[in-house]
């Protein structure tokens, strides 16, 4: 709760005072004001309730997109950026999850999901083969009413 | 003295509630017919009790009631009078009432539409749906009661409904919503049913489905509510962010289409009777995982009502107890013995299994992905953020490959379908969804892989499906006779497919072709987004009921041309001194212009959101076609007409209402 | 055989109700910090009470210290202070400042009126070493080990309770591991 006043406090203290942080970059090239807008839309806010720094106004992200900016004036690659912010604030600020051991099964579910369920539909259709195609046998009251209720059908299809 | 009636009115209807659980079902376990005629009545009395509960909360908002602390806190005498309507759910005890209001109207509801429906089967399906309510009205009265009051300090006036709220899509968004997740109470409902008294055949699916299907279409159109509301509200354009409160209304929808697609399976030719009721059982499981997690502080989301362990833990228990009572009689109850039943490898029976295998496994990946953090944390391994990336590059080929599926799948039949005669099926629309995705993405400019193929699956299902309706509909009375031949339900599906060919085209435009742009602008400025320019007119102050805003002016321009005029605000809440972004959008069927105001970067320049969104709009609109085609579904008149249920000692006559009468998918 | 897989869906419920039940009232927004077994990033900035000198890095060396980040604008670190204060005098433990994104002014009257526990402030207005430390909102506490190595960082208040179960076992074993 107390740090949720001190975010608060923080952010307040901080739009009071205006020109300290650019809030927007200028770039050379559109394509290189897109590579920034998908990185900062990838990286996340530490302190946020689940926002990327792109859209959140926190004084930790507008350091970050700071940062951001500035290895890439610096000519940094987009995983250099990354690693970079990573190793400063940890996994946590990356929306994706690397692939590792840990995170192994993550990746995997799809997979082994639509694997696991195509092997249970080719055993669906294998056994349906081995089925037989006899139905069970009617008894004289359940073919009566089969025949009155197609007889019925047989009527309103006509109409 | 109103709060106390309405307390009161929550607690006879706990006492109700409890009836309902246990007395139709001891009737129907030990065939007494009294007991179980107990069921109706005890139905009505809840609801009636409930609304009653929810009308004191309502009218203690209208009336400024500040003494009811959920009053104060949510709610402030300067607030415009529909939003104090709809303040009542906008926090988690009122959200939880108007939750328990909509499980116990679908109580009713199925109380009073299922004249035709064997007595023990409604018995048993009212009394668990009584359980259900049982479970949620104690976590209401124990630990979320909307009428605690803050006497005999009563404060002079509320804390205000956050300005978020304020807005049209909470008066919409969350009653949609939860009309979706509580209906799928009622599917859950007929699937225990089914396994206490050991009834799981088409006849019971025929039953549930109807059901089924109109829980899901509210689901989508409050998930589409929800989508369309943080568009245009938070002020940075996102649609859709995999939030864990998103994913928490996804799972039940991903799992709920399955379930509806598998029921028409059971009902058409009662195979997949045990899949059909675990589908059922885990979608329900679903909707209350949602609701766990959204108010137990386990995950952390912009979205997340509330964050008390306390709270947490009883529906947690709540929960648990609902899911791993459901399985165990699962577990025991369900068919393992098969019907003998033969069906081809191309038959329709297969390509329903199919399309069922892809969205249980999309269910499995977001549930995964929305969990996985909370189980590496569980086991001291860290913690990691799993989001946007991750869910685009694996939910994706799921979602194109269930639509390639669709296509192909539109013109198996049951049974069998010959191999040779599908192939020659889908040799024209495959050539005009080629032509046609390529013509898009040459309009829109760039080949990329996954649009193309976004795009292709849209057109695929679009194609596939006015093809077998061209097909089906040939008669030798003509083509409008051949139309008018077609069942409800039938065009209920077109809708339904045409919906999610409409939705994926959306998704996918947007999010390929969509451009955005942060850029700094003093009044006078012009800026380039795509093919439009944007003028910076000017901006100043204006005041609102409540608020005082930053009114910005801008003008798009397109070849020349002005073709809109837009007014984004930055708002001051006086209340709370809140700061609020309210972006102003030209809708478009074809695209949205969007323009938000961000932050003052000096005495005259301002940092703005600019943003092109092709297609957008299609994402609800979609949505809105796929509920279209559930209602249309389910109010198909020819099984209605329905000889009563099989009950030797009735005589059997035809009659004509009860609307739990809908069977195949197609002819 | 058959009747086992229907056991198999409540198997994974149950396995995922523990970890949800697990998960309840833990706070998700504590990090554990990236830079826990690397040293302190090198960094030059002025001491808040004497602007004429410089501080870096070898400012951690030789002894186990405690870096506290804080400001004034921190409510939480009002809090914490009187703790601070304790944990100085009482328990001889070397606490260094950080004072992150603040105005010297402002710092220097709150250390008068409340009390100095630091060693040494460093002043940091722009926050430059509370990025690279991956301080994300005050107040934070660093364990930093004689070599200037980072042990483990806690993200709140530091209290009676927090001294004793957490930052005092990490100081004791980068005492003895030196």
């Amino acid at each position: 709760m107390l740090r949720i006043i001190c975010f608060l406090t923080a952010i307040l203290a901080s739009g009071l005072s205006y020109g300290d942080v650019a809030a927007v970059y200028d770039f050379d090239s559109l394509s290189e004001e897109q590579r920034y807008q998908d990185l900062i839309a990838e990286l996340r806010c530490p302190k946020c309730q689940n926002q990327n720094i792109a859209d959140s106004n926190s004084p930790i992200s507008k350091d970050m997109r700071n940062a951001v900016y500035q290895m890439m004036l610096d000519g940094a690659s987009n995983e250099e950026i990354v690693e970079s912010l990573v190793g400063r604030f940890g996994e946590f600020v990356k929306y994706k999850p690397d692939l590792d051991s840990r995170t192994f099964m993550l990746w995997a579910t799809p997979a082994i999901a639509v694997l696991g369920g195509l092997l249970v539909v080719a055993g669906v259709v294998v056994r349906s083969r081995r089925a037989g195609t006899t139905a069970p046998a009617l008894s004289a009251e359940e073919q009566a009413r089969i025949d009155k209720m197609l007889a019925n059908r047989d009527q309103n299809d006509n109409g | 003295m109103y709060p106390e009636l309405g307390q009161l009115a929550l607690i006879l209807s706990l006492l109700l509630a409890v009836l309902l659980s246990v007395v139709p079902l001891a009737g129907s376990l030990t065939g007494r017919d009294n007991l179980q005629a107990f069921a109706r009545p005890l139905a009505a009395g809840m609801f009636v009790f409930v609304g009653l509960a929810f009308a004191v909360l309502t009218h203690a908002f209208v009336t400024d009631d500040f003494s009811v602390a959920y009053v104060a806190n949510n709610s402030n005498s300067m607030l415009p009078w529909y939003y104090k309507f709809s303040a009542v759910w906008g926090g988690h005890e009122g959200s939880l009432l108007l939750w328990i209001l909509m499980l116990t109207g679908w109580t009713l509801a199925v109380a009073i539409f299922s004249r035709r429906l064997p007595s023990v089967m409604i018995s048993q399906v009212l009394s668990v749906l009584g359980m259900v309510s049982v479970g949620f009205m104690l976590f209401i009265i124990v630990t979320s009661n909307p009428f605690d009051r803050l006497l005999p300090n009563v404060p002079a006036d509320g804390a205000d409904l956050n300005p978020l709220l304020q807005d049209f899509g909470l008066i919409v968004h969350p009653p949609m919503l939860y009309m979706g997740y509580v209906g799928f109470a009622v599917a859950f409902a007929f699937a225990i049913a089914a396994l206490i008294n050991g009834r799981l055949d088409a006849a019971w699916a025929r039953w549930s489905r109807p059901w089924t299907t109109v829980a899901w279409a509210f689901l989508s159109v409050g998930i589409a509510l929800g989508s369309w509301w943080a568009y245009y509200e938070l002020g940075w354009g996102g649609w859709w962010f995999w939030d864990p409160v998103e994913n928490a209304s996804l799972l039940p929808w991903l799992s709920g289409t399955a379930l509806m697609h598998s029921l028409a399976v059971t009902e058409k030719r009662g195979v997949f009777k045990s899949w059909t009721v675990l589908l059922a059982i885990v979608t329900f499981a679903l909707s209350l995982l949602g609701t766990f997690l959204v108010r137990s502080g386990v995950l952390t989301s912009v979205h997340a009502f509330a964050s008390d362990p306390e709270r947490g833990t009883f529906l947690l228990v709540l929960l648990a107890f609902t899911v791993i009572a459901s399985l165990v009689l699962y577990a025991f109850r369900a068919p393992v013995v098969h019907v003998r039943s033969r069906y081809g490898t191309l038959s329709r029976e297969i390509f329903l299994l199919l399309n069922n295998v892809l969205l249980v496994s999309a269910t499995l990946l977001v549930a995964v992905g929305t969990l996985y953090p909370l189980v590496l944390d569980f086991l001291d391994l860290g913690k990691i953020s799993i989001g946007e990336p991750f869910f685009n590059l694996t939910f994706s080929p799921l979602a194109v490959a269930t639509g390639l599926l669709l296509g192909v799948g539109t013109f198996s039949r049951w049974k069998k379908t010959d191999a040779g005669w599908l192939a020659r099926k889908l040799l024209w629309p495959l050539a005009v969804s080629v032509l046609v995705s390529t013509a898009v993405m040459a309009g829109y400019g760039g080949f990329t892989p996954w649009a193309f193929l976004g795009i292709f699956s849209a057109v695929w299902i679009t194609t596939a499906t006015f093809w077998d309706l061209w097909d089906k509909s040939s008669s030798r009375k003509g083509r409008i006779h051949g139309l008018k031949r077609q069942s409800r339900s039938y065009y209920g599906m077109v809708l339904g497919h045409l919906g999610l060919a409409i939705t994926m085209a959306g998704a996918t435009v947007v999010s390929n072709y969509g451009i955005e742009r942060d850029v700094r602008m003093v009044p006078g400025d012009v800026a380039e987004v795509g093919d439009y320019q944007f003028v910076f007119v000017d901006i100043g102050e204006r005041r609102g009921q409540n608020f005082t805003a930053q009114y910005g002016s801008f003008d798009v321009m397109l070849d020349g041309e002005r073709i809109a005029e837009l007014h984004p605000e930055k708002r001051q809440y006086a209340v709370g001194m809140s700061v609020m972004t309210e972006a102003d959008i030209d809708a478009g069927l074809f695209r949205d212009i969007f323009v938000a105001v961000g932050e003052r970067i000096s005495d005259n320049a301002w940092a703005i959101r600019l943003q092109y969104k092709p297609l957008i709009r299609w994402l609800w609109l979609g949505a809105l076609f796929m509920a279209a085609g559930g209602f249309l579904a389910i109010s198909d008149r020819r099984y209605r007409i329905r000889e009563r249920a099989i009950e030797p000692s009735e005589n059997s006559s035809p009659s004509q209402i009860g609307t739990q009468g809908v069977a195949g998918v197609v002819s | 055989m058959k009747r086992f897989w229907l056991f198999m869906p409540l198997i994974v419920a149950v396995i995922v109700g523990v970890v949800l039940f697990a998960g309840i009232g833990k706070d998700p927004t504590k990090l554990d910090s990236a830079l826990v077994g690397k040293p302190v990033p090198a960094f030059s900035l002025e001491d808040l009470n004497k602007p004429e000198n410089s501080l870096n890095e070898s400012l951690f060396q030789g002894e186990v210290t405690l870096l506290n980040v804080w400001g004034t604008w921190c409510p939480a670190c009002r809090d914490e202070h009187a703790d601070l204060m304790w944990l100085a005098r009482e328990k001889n433990v070397v606490i260094i400042g950080l004072n992150y994104k603040d105005s010297r002014d402002d710092a220097l009257v709150w250390l008068d009126r409340l009390g100095d526990p630091y060693r040494k402030v460093i002043y940091d207005p722009k926050g430059t070493l509370g990025f690279d430390l991956g301080v994300y909102g005050a107040p934070e506490t660093f364990v930093i080990d004689a070599s200037g190595v980072v042990r483990y960082r806690h993200v709140g208040v530091v209290n009676g309770e927090v001294w004793e179960q957490i930052l005092l076992p990490v100081i004791n074993d980068a005492r003895e591991k030196g």
